[in-house]
């Protein structure tokens, strides 16, 4: 059992905890009891010290149970906060070592409501099952013995009444529960609406669209008010009808209970105490009722937990003796994608410092080829070489370390412009990070903000523009000074002077750079020219050369310059 | 707590103010049969006063009004979660759609400015505490207040005296619920805030993990998120605690009432003053005495949120919506004639953007909009289309000062399709037939046939009814900009707004947007933000752009001979290699 793993190191904490509680619950138990004894030993016989001895009994019982009730909290505090922490930071290690696919598959926003809203799940099951669990069961069934001490008869009361209260929470409960989770999808809904109305609000406009999309809204709101209804309908019924059930035993009780003290066989005191004790057992059944839906949304959460921890990355490093003599090779390497064939057979070689142009359409396998690169993804066939050495072969940080890589998405972080500068290198100097800027064409803004390098960058860089950003993690790639730059189709957001300017300055460091680019105009001067087309390399050369010799390449080439640009 | 907000929220209630009136009567027939129902119960045990003095006839008596007492308590309980659901609910569907109104009337500059998280969770967050807020007021505010005020009454009722212990240590409870809340409302703060704070450091760790790997940050990572873990430790072993100190506090309270009440009640049932039944009752009152007490406290925290969300969405409400002209013009057949006189906007005042732009534009005619990324060609088009007003100048549109027409009538003007497409969660046909929600199927298809969408859409597998999840998830870039093009083709406007595709469309594609947008050109007044040279050599007009300024305008060879920005753009294309 995972779980047990995460309790383990707090067991003894938990223990305390659950002990406590019971006896808090004992003594909660002792007190009809005791009033029973003032009823009809101190009333009955008129004995007024008695009924201060018992008296002092009572406030003892409560503040002892007090006392326990405390220590129980705060163990149970203690032990689910501990156990639910524990568990984050083992998750967050696991997930931080997992396989890009593994990410791919389960998606970002569900790992982090697993690692968020899941945990706290877990932790308050975990409390409740200190604090709670063990005391309702043990107040129904202790109220069941008590009453069944009190006398055997009347004690059958207890047993029929009992089922029949869990039989209708339990009803209500399970009926209710589905529906709510419906409701919770309608009010993604509506809030799905809301959003399209927010993103597309010009296109709304320009369409005049406002009115229907109002009438579109409420229907929304107005299928989710009669969902609302209907469950309210249902759980409306559950109070009044335990509260039936309830005192209908407690007729019983009494009608039953005279019958019993006019023949003799029953005091009246214990009457008051059955009836006491009725009344404890309804309080208790709503209580479990209330764990049951805290343990069933856990058992959920716990399997999405589960199965985080359950995934260990494929790749890592593994022997791999064989050597060549190239910079960089790929041999027969074939890859496919959850299934779905991405690259194939492709083969090619590249010598030390030189840049390469990867060209294609949507979808024909440009970013996928680069990111075998640096095993982001294993190739299913094939092997590829880094200075001769199969990268299988390398330590995955050695091999990370001698690529920069540039994505598609221009992601910066929460941070400083220096501190995210110094991603790839903790301990770059300013003058490091500056250089890199000069190369990115990144220099001049960042020196026109106020901050300079101490520039506070919001979440997702959300407070530059779509090319300064991209300028900067184009920086923050060289500030490695990586022997391999990829630059996967990091362009797309520069205008095309800037983007010429880039590709002249990059041109000054020595480093082998991959280019991947839908714009014939960035790849065009590279010295080698991939053409990617499904999966499979259609042609490999110079842009002169593909001109000349490449059907796809010249499509691609007309359609996109101006006639004497490809010249 | 904010009256003025409490009191804007109850008139929401005015349409649905008989399930108000009803719910409090119910709520009063409630408390009422309740707390008669101990009486009776009380009364019920007095008659078994010992072996072979027990009144059958008596007993059967007290258990028909029990009975009854508890039919009547639980019908009206009943009945007032009803009342009390159909109020809240009713409530909340209305505060979401007018909300939502104002959404769609408040002006762009607001919307724009605003961040959409924030305005999503306003229209779902909010009002759904609102109306969990709402909806225990109705159910247990009153209620709650009904059952003190009941309970000290019938407890008056039986015996001053123990009811006088009773209410003496009230002010115990209160005392210790409101030093508890607080504490606890602190910790809570400080717990949401840091949980707060671990969502948004994993959102972007993970998000963005490929970046991670690529830098080797993991380690780094690890231990960040560890320090952040060990703060949320530390602050939720405390506000847990607190928090769960609450149940057994006021038990412990409730209990000091209880013995007391037994020890007092005990001592006057020997001195005769009393009897063990209405002891037993009254020992029933003092096990639930705290209740109330514990569920007001309650709802005066949901209420407290409540109000707080409410004054959010309030603020939303009393935005500024765009009013429109009282007159206003139309044009009797649109030509498409744009004259632009002298026109100055910024979008805050001490950064001027256009300043006195002029520009005339003949019917037919094409406008290239050229300039790096971040120029503000935006600005341009939210002119134009009035999504935003110039601060001074007017622009005419066959003559007519577009500021006299409605906004809808003069966006009906204009075709726009621009690069960042928007779909919604509909089918295709519908998504193409947003402009002219009368369009027959040929329509439809004879639009998309034109856009170059046809080919795609049938060889999709429900054809134009494939159902476009939010924000054509399931579409590429491409087809998602022939459909937005497709919608413009129904509708046939004079006027075009256009974006042309900078990348991450493949090259066939790309030919198609660019042939549908030839087709769509010919013949109607046009501005296309520009990206390919051919576009822009052909135009009839360009406007340069840069730093969200208008620097220069005029055609290709005029723009060239200036030897200006544009001509260095132009040539920035060539020189380098």
């Amino acid at each position: 059992m995972l779980w047990y793993k995460y309790i383990k190191p707090f067991r003894k904490q938990a223990i305390i905890g659950f002990l406590f509680k019971m006896t808090e619950a004992f003594f909660e138990l002792m007190v009809p009891l005791v009033v029973a004894q003032i009823i009809d030993y101190g009333i009955g016989q008129n004995d007024k010290p008695y009924i201060w001895k018992m008296g002092i009994l009572l406030f003892i019982l409560t503040f002892v149970g007090y006392g326990c009730a405390l220590v129980c909290q705060y163990f149970a505090s203690y032990t689910s906060q501990s156990f639910g922490t524990l568990m984050r930071n083992d998750m967050y290690e696991v997930i931080n070592r997992y396989d890009y696919e593994d990410i791919d598959r389960i998606g970002t926003p569900s790992l982090i409501t697993r690692i968020t809203n899941d945990v706290v799940q877990l932790q308050l099951a975990v409390a409740m099952a200190i604090r709670l669990v063990s005391r309702s069961p043990f107040l129904i069934i202790g109220s069941l013995i008590m009453a069944f001490r009190i006398n055997v008869q009347m004690a059958i009361i207890f047993v029929v009444t009992a089922p029949l209260l869990a039989i209708c929470i339990y009803f209500v409960v399970s009926k209710s529960m589905p529906m709510y989770l419906k409701i919770q999808k309608q009010l993604d809904k509506v809030s799905l609406v809301c959003r399209e109305n927010l993103t597309g609000i010009r296109v709304i406009r320009a369409f005049s669209r406002q009115k229907e999309e109002n009438k579109r809204f409420q229907d929304m709101t107005e299928k989710q008010k009669d969902m609302q209804v209907e469950v309210g309908r249902l759980s409306a019924l559950l109070n009044p009808i335990t509260n039936i059930i309830v005192n209908m035993a407690i007729i019983v009780i009494l009608y039953v209970g005279g019958i019993r003290i006019n023949v003799g066989t029953l005091t009246q005191g214990e009457v008051v105490a059955l009836i006491n004790y009725m009344n404890q057992i309804l309080l208790s059944m709503f209580v479990f009722a209330n764990v049951i839906v805290i343990f069933n949304k856990a058992s959920a959460s716990y399997k999405r937990i589960e199965e985080v921890l359950s995934i260990s990355p494929q790749i890592m490093k593994e022997e791999n003796k064989e050597d060549r003599d190239t910079f960089l090779s790929f041999e027969h390497v074939s890859f496919a994608y959850q299934g779905n064939i991405a690259l194939q057979d492709i083969t090619f070689e590249i010598n030390e410092n030189e840049t390469i142009g990867i060209i294609g359409g949507t979808g024909s396998g440009k970013s996928t080829l680069v990111n075998l690169i640096p095993r982001f993804y294993d190739s299913q066939k094939g092997h590829i070489f880094i200075k001769g050495k199969a990268i299988q072969s390398y330590d995955l940080k050695e091999l990370r370390h001698m690529i920069g890589i540039v994505p598609q998405k221009a992601v910066l972080f929460k941070g400083t412009l220096r501190e995210n500068m110094q991603w790839g290198k903790q301990d770059a100097s300013d003058e490091e990070i500056w250089k890199a800027l000069e190369l990115a064409q990144a220099s001049s803004f960042v020196r026109e903000l106020d901050d300079g390098l101490d520039t506070m960058i919001v979440q997702d860089g959300k407070n530059l523009s779509g090319g300064q950003r991209q300028r900067l993690t184009i920086a923050r790639a060289l500030v490695k000074n990586p022997e391999i730059l990829i630059l996967d189709d990091s362009a797309s957001a520069l205008d095309f002077a800037t983007d010429a300017a880039l590709r002249k300055s990059l041109k000054t460091i020595q480093s082998t750079i991959f280019i991947v680019s839908q714009r014939v105009s960035s790849i065009m001067h590279a010295d080698k020219i991939i053409v990617l087309s499904h999966g499979e390399v259609v042609d490999m050369g110079n842009h002169q050369y593909l001109l000349e010799n490449c059907d796809i390449y010249k499509e691609i080439a007309h359609s996109q310059l101006a006639e004497e640009e490809t010249l | 707590m904010n009256m003025k907000v409490l009191k804007r929220l109850l008139t929401f209630c005015k349409p649905y103010l008989k399930y108000l009136y009803l719910a409090l009567l119910f709520s009063a027939f409630h408390i009422i049969f309740t707390l008669l129902t101990p009486i009776l119960i009380g009364q019920g045990v007095d008659l078994l006063v010992g072996v072979h003095q027990v009144d059958f006839d008596l007993l059967k008596l007290s258990i028909i009004y029990i009975f009854i007492s508890v039919l009547l308590s639980s019908l009206f309980q009943w009945l007032l979660m009803k009342m009390s659901n159909q109020l809240t609910y009713h409530i909340t569907r209305d505060l979401r759609n007018c909300l939502f109104q104002q959404y769609s009337s408040l002006h762009l500059s607001f919307v724009d400015s605003s961040s959409h998280g924030d305005l999503m969770s306003r229209m779902i967050n909010d009002i759904d505490l609102i109306g969990d807020g709402l909806l225990q007021g109705f159910t247990n505010l009153f209620s709650g207040i009904m059952t003190i005020i009941g309970t000290i009454g019938f407890m008056m009722y039986i015996s001053v005296s123990i009811a006088s212990v009773v209410i003496v240590l009230t002010p115990l409870s209160l005392v210790v619920a409101s030093i508890i809340a607080n504490k606890t409302y602190k910790y809570f703060q400080e717990q949401l805030a840091l949980r707060g704070e671990m969502g948004g450091y994993v959102e972007e760790m993970i998000g963005h993990q490929k970046i991670v790997k690529a830098f080797g940050y993991e380690d780094e990572n690890i231990k960040r998120f560890k320090e952040i873990n060990q703060k949320v430790h530390v602050s939720g072993v405390k506000s847990q605690f607190l928090g769960a100190l609450v149940n057994p506090s006021t038990r412990v309270v409730n209990n000091i009432v209880y013995a007391s009440v037994c020890i007092f009640g005990a001592l006057q049932v020997v001195s005769g003053h009393f009897s063990v039944g209405a002891l037993s009752s009254f020992l029933t009152y003092a096990n639930q005495y705290t209740k109330p007490f514990n569920e007001i406290s309650n709802v005066f925290t949901e209420l407290q949120t409540a109000i707080a969300c409410a004054s959010r969405v309030f603020d939303l409400l009393d935005e500024d919506i765009i009013h429109e002209v009282e007159n206003p013009q139309m044009i009797e057949s649109p030509q498409g004639n744009i004259d632009i006189q002298q026109v100055y906007f910024s979008y805050q005042e001490d950064q001027k953007l256009i300043e006195n732009f002029s520009l005339q534009v003949k019917s037919g005619e094409t406008v290239a909009i050229v300039g790096p990324t971040g120029c503000g060609k935006t600005t341009f088009i939210n002119l134009l289309m009035r999504f935003y007003d110039p601060q001074m100048g007017h622009i005419y549109i066959d003559g007519v000062d577009i500021k006299n027409m409605t906004r809808d009538y003069l966006r009906s003007l204009y075709g726009m399709v621009l690069q960042d497409t928007w779909l919604f969660h509909g089918t295709i046909k519908e998504n193409i037939a947003y402009g002219k929600k009368d369009a027959t199927d040929e329509e439809i298809i004879e639009a998309a046939k034109n856009a170059h969408a046809h080919k795609f859409i049938i060889q999709l597998k429900d054809g134009y009814d494939t159902v476009v999840s939010e924000d054509g998830g399931n579409l590429s870039q491409g087809q998602k900009q022939l459909l937005c093009i497709a919608r413009i083709m129904l509708v046939k406007p004079p006027m075009l707004i256009l974006d042309e595709a900078t990348s991450s469309i493949d090259t066939r594609t790309e030919k198609q947007i660019q042939d549908a947008f030839d087709l769509m050109m010919k013949g109607r007044t046009t501005f296309i933000v520009a990206h390919r040279l051919s576009t822009i050599q052909k135009a009839d007009k360009i406007i340069v752009m840069n730093q969200g300024h208008i620097i220069e305008q005029g055609n290709h060879q005029e723009l060239l001979e200036k030897q200006g920005f544009y001509h260095h753009l132009y040539y920035s294309q060539f020189d380098l290699g």
